[in-house]
């Protein structure tokens, strides 16, 4: 990846409000490929009952990391916007466990980027909170615009 | 002799104040803004706009999480409202009565799958849910998001969710 492509998903996550205010962090970068992670906060409960965090949080780190993974993608050229994504919730995601969540640019077409997320709660990554398939736009490369 | 109708007062109290109740319990709700206002037992979700709901600071759009955490919410809560609305409007609860009811476990949330069709612009976000079926275990909504016109949706979702089951 360009050194100035780089630095900007690097502050992808601060450089995005909805991102900021969800604390999100970058915590790996490859070609395609992207771990990011959000820490338990009260304020996005979404079940008092259980002190569980709302699912639409977890959606918008697997959103924000899945379009990641898009923008890494060595023949991407542009920014991208979320088609669909569908998410499947497995479990609940443990209070007070910091969230992750990885992302797999796994096809692109000249228009259209594919991608798969997982998400997990602390240490339990064998243990999916939630999974996620998506599609987003995407321009490819010209052939020789390197 | 028919019954006499309750005075609108005493429909309203209730009504709301269920709503209220369902509402206010959840801190993801107050976080992102959201509110709902209510005709009859019709519910629509507005998400009043904030500069941290922002995903694309040069366009500038709504990030694209945030309206489909709105949609989710808008689901959930569609759900937990009818089962509510059924329990206070055959029961006939008081306003106090509400205020004494344990609080509605939440429906999970099994799937959920949101289409995006426009960008977000930098202002509020309608919503609103249609409980396509409903069972005695699972449920499937549909929900649209819109801004400045009814008619052209700027998201959408289906999800499908596991109720809390009725004996517990």
């Amino acid at each position: 990846m360009e050194p100035a492509l780089k630095e900007m998903v690097e502050h992808f996550a601060t450089a995005l409000p909805h991102c900021k205010a969800l604390n999100m962090r970058m915590d790996l970068i490859k070609d395609a490929h992207v771990i990011m992670s959000m820490p338990y906060d009260e304020r996005l409960i979404g079940d008092p009952a259980t002190g569980v965090i709302h699912g639409g949080a977890i959606s918008a780190l697997m959103d924000s990391c899945g379009g990641a993974s898009v923008f890494t993608h060595p023949e991407n050229s542009s920014a991208s916007v979320t088609l669909d994504l569908r998410i499947d919730y497995m479990r609940s995601a443990k209070p007070g466990e910091r969230i992750f969540a990885e992302a797999h640019c796994f096809h692109v077409t000249r228009t259209v980027a594919f991608v798969r997320v997982v998400a997990w709660a602390g240490d339990q990554k064998d243990e999916p909170t939630a999974t996620a398939t998506g599609a987003f736009s995407f321009t490819r490369k010209k052939r020789g615009a390197e | 002799m028919r019954e006499k109708p309750e005075p609108i007062q005493v429909i309203k109290t209730r009504r709301d104040g269920a709503l209220l109740r369902l509402v206010d319990a959840i801190p993801y709700i107050k976080f992102m803004g959201i509110s709902f206002e209510r005709r009859g037992d019709e519910l629509t979700g507005t998400m009043a706009y904030s500069d941290m709901l922002i995903g694309n600071p040069t366009l500038p759009a709504i990030h694209g999480g945030a309206t489909a955490a709105f949609l989710e919410t808008t689901a959930i809560i569609e759900l937990a409202w009818s089962e509510l609305w059924g329990k206070i409007e055959t029961e006939k609860l008081s306003g106090a009565e509400i205020e004494e009811l344990p609080l509605p476990i939440l429906p999970k949330t099994i799937d959920f799958t949101t289409d995006y069709l426009a960008a977000g612009k930098p202002r509020d976000i309608y919503t609103r849910a249609r409980i396509n079926r409903s069972g005695r275990r699972y449920a499937s909504v549909h929900v649209e998001a819109w801004q400045d016109n009814r008619q052209k949706i700027i998201g959408q979702a289906t999800g499908h969710f596991l109720m809390p089951s009725k004996d517990a």
